[in-house]
């Protein structure tokens, strides 16, 4: 499958991306590890792709006064590699190193991964676990959302067209926090039946997010205040509780999905706490 | 096995015992270089890339197509293709229906996927720009996508004038299955389901056609397995007599079967290439090659399995359909598998009376083709799961139930119900070479200490023979309209010494540019290095088959060895004159003729048998060039085998499977090179992984494969696969070359039976019964499930 002809731009700034996305029917890319084969199968179509892999303004990261701050053009592969610094005691390293083929993390982008808003993909998951907000640029000038609010469905955002995700913000969390994270797919690199997500920030409330939904990763919120309670609470206890989450998070799921997400979600917890 | 000492082609000294050494690959400096040459790479000037437009329905009348505007001249239907001869495919049985397939579709489209007219640009993207600009006037008709359900009257039928839905229906018999059925204690009866599968090359299929007008001849390169024998029916299908065809298959990035079918997009691209003045190419894409490649494995299986009190194996008896797609490929499509799955069926055992009957079925699928193993994967799986299931209702380890009832080494040679000799070897101890070798008391060990995570482990085995280098006896046994009776070579030595081998296989991954070479050079005294291989190519090689059905180092390798022993008694003849002594006294090292202190180098043969013919005996003609063809004395085939072990952690939860180990205790004869019956075991094994646990295109209702792409399409990669550990069993055939046997095939075989036995292992006391490939985890946990759902009915009744 070849994709039809498009105009391919790679502006050299993010003034002069934005400007291009404004001015006509541009898409913008940035790895193109998913975009692309969509349009090779024509199942997607671009007149014109606006490269904004190699925009400075999306590649730089941070840590400053406990924000930790990654441009969306960051590859998967640089956060595997820990070339980004690091906020989430491990977790988005470890995270990045399950996503895909390593030929695809060499390319693909936290920010494209993002803005896609695939149900399968980690980053939902594991950015919303871990309280991050996202940046966009607009218009006129930059907006930030939180990750719940940002990811609206399958395939879709708060992103408007001509707008472009420029950054990702997390606070950082404490040392000694704890952190466990599932994927259940057929095999490595396919997409996932169920990903799982509990994060333990040391002094605050647990988070758990479930994700490989039929829409987008969602935060479960009757197990986190059940946690937030009692952070030693039972499996016994927390079962009921997590699969009223599930149920809400994923109503339309059959009885393999459910029996996915419970395992992720608890693979998720115990791996948090430890065992 | 893990420690092996490797040569490199140039540095082996003495120059002899080359067979048997583990040579590395001389094929590889140039693929691990990117270096390889594929129908994709190859640059002829002003080339044209084609896209196909295919039918997007199962099943439907063609009413028309229509062509886009200011485009016509770029779009091609059947009408346009010119005259055709619809090859006649199929095996040569009066009882076998025959259909056309046409290259373009005419009337009647019979699967999604079939192909309905070509597109020509000056990209394949142009190309395909084109192709989604044709209007496919369709309407639709009842679909057939059960083999099972075909067969019953009424079922919707594919060919509107049969009397049901089978291309074939046959039985295979022997001795006396009712008696056995009278005798038994024991009767299993189970079903079994294969599911659809392709071959998956790296590379997809490929053609490039042209004219050239100074030669006056077609030029077609093809990613085929065998080229001589694509030339013959190229030819006849086009009307082009065979000297001015030429067809090459360049490097081939694996076959595996899939390209060993004449396909209509082959026919198409060079049908075009006669009528138009610039060349033609078209790539399979991957979508392509898993809508409308070559199928393969889909069988249904309704087995039972009879024995005595103390577990021998009386008879066998029931059915097996082949869901064998709309039409069938030349030359006979995948009219094997029926009669191998049954054949196959009694696997090593002493099974002398059964019946299978079984049905050859017409669905609105893409045409079945050969697939590593063909049938046999199958046949396999059943056999060796009905072992375990027989051994749970007796309530003893399925490898001792194996053990009682396997063909032992003093019973060989044994002739199977089944009419094949199997030849020579040890059953029984690579039975026990399987066990040592996964440590079968630890992983019994640890399986009833259980896994801290809750997952449960499983151990299992399959045992399988394979046919290899069979020759005219079997394929026509078969009905085959084209018999693989030999191959052929010619050693050709150079003015300087060196040495051309000009074979008829083709090698598509098999390492034959290798293992050839060392055949010649052991033959020769020569090293590998100073031998090579050309294959693949009619405008240089004498006639052969091609390489497929683990026949290529009996058959090829027999014939290189002939060939060069030709040329060897020659240099002989020659070096003596030079020697002042006599032939019988002469011997061949080190790139000389050696006799006694004395030798005489092959260059310096090499320049009086081309330029300096006054040097020549008087009864030896000029040139070193011989042929020869071979065909074993046996030409049933010779008979390699294993016993696969796999250990399994299954979720119990989820299902997932994760491969803990893997052992193989094989024996194919002696082996020319150990390095590369590695990797071909190996390769085997990870497609059998595939087949067992990963790789499947469902259909829905209407006829649409579920699965397109390798998204859907599951194929295991590094990261699935433990470490396959081999351990080699030697004894030599006694009727090859050598005592060698074919192994490419035998890897893929075994692992659905391995582990799906393992998976049904891991769960022996829940009753769960694991039926379907791939066992995947949903499958596994509905198993489960209906196991659990039963027990409960069970105690409800009673």
């Amino acid at each position: 499958m070849k994709p039809s002809s498009f105009e391919y731009q790679r502006p050299d700034s993010l003034a002069a991306a934005m400007a291009a996305l404004a001015g006509q029917e541009a898409t913008p890319m940035s790895g193109g590890q998913s975009l692309l084969i969509l349009l090779r199968m024509r199942m997607t179509e671009a007149s014109t792709l606006i490269d904004v892999s190699r925009l400075p303004e999306l590649s730089a990261s941070s840590l400053d006064q406990g924000i930790l701050r990654i441009g969306a053009g960051t590859t998967h592969a640089a956060i595997e590699d820990g070339l980004v610094p690091d906020a989430s005691c491990g977790m988005m390293a470890r995270v990045a190193g399950g996503i895909a083929y390593r030929a695809v993390r060499n390319v693909g982008t936290i920010g494209g991964s993002l803005a896609l808003s695939d149900p399968a993909a980690d980053w939902p998951v594991c950015l919303l676990a871990l309280g991050a907000s996202v940046v966009v640029q607009g218009e006129s000038g930059e907006r930030r959302h939180a990750m719940a609010d940002f990811l609206t469905g399958t395939f879709t955002t708060l992103l408007e067209p001509g707008e472009l995700l420029t950054r990702i913000e997390m606070p950082a969390l404490p040392t000694g926090s704890r952190w466990g994270y599932a994927k259940l797919a057929r095999k490595h690199g396919a997409f996932a039946d169920s990903l799982g997500a509990a994060v333990l920030p040391a002094g605050g409330d647990p988070r758990m997010v479930l994700g490989a939904t039929m829409e987008h990763a969602r935060l479960l919120t009757r197990s986190m205040e059940a946690l937030a309670r009692d952070p030693d609470l039972g499996w016994d206890v927390l079962a009921p509780i997590l699969r009223d989450d599930i149920a809400e998070a994923d109503p339309n799921a059959d009885a393999y999905r459910l029996r996915c997400h419970v395992a992720t979600l608890r693979k998720a917890l115990l791996q948090a706490r430890g065992y | 096995m893990a420690e092996q000492h490797t040569l490199e082609p140039d540095d082996h000294a003495p120059t002899t015992g080359w067979v048997g050494a583990s040579v590395l690959r001389k094929e590889d400096a140039r693929h691990l270089d990117g270096k390889g040459m594929f129908v994709a790479d190859v640059i002829i000037p002003r080339t044209r890339e084609i896209a196909f437009v295919r039918s997007n329905m199962a099943h439907a009348t063609l009413i028309g197509v229509t062509k886009p505007e200011g485009h016509a001249h770029q779009v091609f239907t059947a009408a346009d293709l010119g005259e055709i001869d619809h090859l006649t495919a199929g095996p040569e049985i009066a009882a076998f229906r025959n259909t056309v397939y046409p290259p373009l579709a005419e009337g009647r489209v019979r699967f999604a996927g079939q192909t309905v007219a070509m597109c020509v640009a000056g990209s394949r993207a142009e190309a395909e720009d084109l192709a989604d600009q044709v209007g496919v006037d369709l309407d639709p008709l009842a679909v057939v996508i059960d083999a099972v359900d075909a067969m019953k009257p009424g079922a919707a039928k594919v060919y509107d004038s049969w009397q049901d839905g089978a291309f074939m229906t046959s039985a295979v018999k022997g001795g006396d299955v009712k008696a056995a059925r009278g005798k038994a204690k024991f009767s299993v009866r189970r079903q079994f389901k294969m599911a659809r599968q392709t071959c998956n090359s790296l590379e997809g299929r490929g053609v490039l056609a042209y004219y050239d007008r100074r030669l006056d001849e077609l030029v077609v390169y093809m990613s085929t397995q065998g080229p001589h024998v694509m030339r013959m029916a190229l030819a006849q299908c086009l009307k082009i007599p065979e000297h001015k065809l030429r067809v090459i298959a360049p490097d081939v990035g694996g076959g595996f079967g899939g390209k060993n079918r004449l396909t209509p997009e082959e026919i198409a691209v060079v049908a075009l290439a006669r009528q138009v003045d610039y060349p033609v190419r078209w790539i399979e894409d991957r979508r392509e090659h898993i809508l409308a490649s070559a199928h393969a494995r889909e069988h249904w299986y309704d087995i039972t399995l009879h024995a005595d009190a103390e577990g021998t194996f009386l008879g066998l008896e029931g059915e097996v359909y082949v869901d064998a797609g709309a039409y069938s490929l030349w030359p006979v499509g995948a009219f094997a598998e029926a009669s191998m799955a049954a054949r196959n069926l009694p696997g090593p055992y002493r099974i002398q009376d059964l019946e299978i009957r079984n049905f050859t079925v017409a669905t609105n699928k893409a045409p079945l083709g050969p697939y590593r193993g063909v049938a046999r994967p199958g046949a396999c799986f059943v056999i060796e799961r009905m072992v375990d299931e027989l051994a749970h209702e007796m309530g003893i380890d399925p490898m001792d139930l194996r053990q009682r009832n396997i063909v032992t080494a003093a019973e060989l040679p044994y002739t199977t119900v089944g009419e094949m000799v199997l030849d020579t070897g040890d059953y029984p101890a690579s039975l026990r070479g399987a066990i040592e070798l996964i440590n079968s008391d630890a992983v019994r060990a640890r399986q009833k200490q259980g896994e801290p995570d809750g997952r449960r482990i499983g151990l299992g085995f399959a045992f399988y023979t394979e046919q290899s280098g069979h020759g005219t006896a079997e394929w026509t046994r078969r009905k085959s309209r084209v018999v693989p009776g030999y191959e052929s070579c010619v050693t050709r030595m150079m003015p300087d010494g060196t040495v051309l081998l000009l074979v008829g296989i083709q090698s598509h991954g098999q390492g034959m540019e290798t293992t050839l070479a060392q055949i010649a050079a052991h033959e020769l005294g020569l090293k590998p290095a100073q031998v090579q291989v050309r294959h693949g190519d009619t405008g240089i090689s004498p006639f052969g088959f091609g390489t497929f059905a683990s026949r290529s180092i009996v058959m090829a390798g027999g014939a290189v060895a002939k060939s060069s022993r030709q040329l060897a008694d020659k240099l002989r003849a020659i070096g003596a004159k030079l020697l002042q002594c006599a032939p019988e006294d002469t011997t061949l090292a080190d790139g000389q003729v050696m006799s006694g202190s004395g030798g005489v180098s092959f260059a310096e043969i090499g320049r009086a048998a081309h330029v300096r013919s006054e040097l020549l005996p008087e009864d030896v003609d000029p040139v070193l060039e011989e042929f020869a063809t071979y065909e074993p004395s046996v030409s049933g085939g010779a008979f390699s085998y294993a016993t696969h072990a796999a250990v399994v952690a299954v979720d119990p939860d989820t299902g997932s499977v994760e491969l803990l180990d893997y052992a193989v205790c094989e024996d194919c004869g002696t082996m020319i090179n150990p390095l590369i019956v590695d990797g071909q075991v190996m390769g085997g094994v990870t497609q059998g992984i595939g087949t067992a646990l990963f790789e499947e295109i469902p259909y829905d209702e209407q006829g649409q494969p579920l699965a397109t792409t390798l998204a859907e399409y599951l194929l295991p990669c590094a990261s699935e696969l433990p470490r396959i550990r081999v351990k080699h069993l030697v004894t030599p055939s006694t009727f090859t070359e050598y005592g060698v046997k074919g192994v490419g095939e035998g890897g893929a075989i075994a692992p659905p039976g391995a582990i799906v036995n393992a998976i049904s292992d891991a769960f022996k006391e829940t009753g769960a019964f694991f039926n379907t490939t791939p066992c995947t985890p949903r499958r596994i946990v509905a198993a489960l499930d209906a196991a659990r759902d039963a027990h409960s009915s069970h105690e409800v009744g009673a």
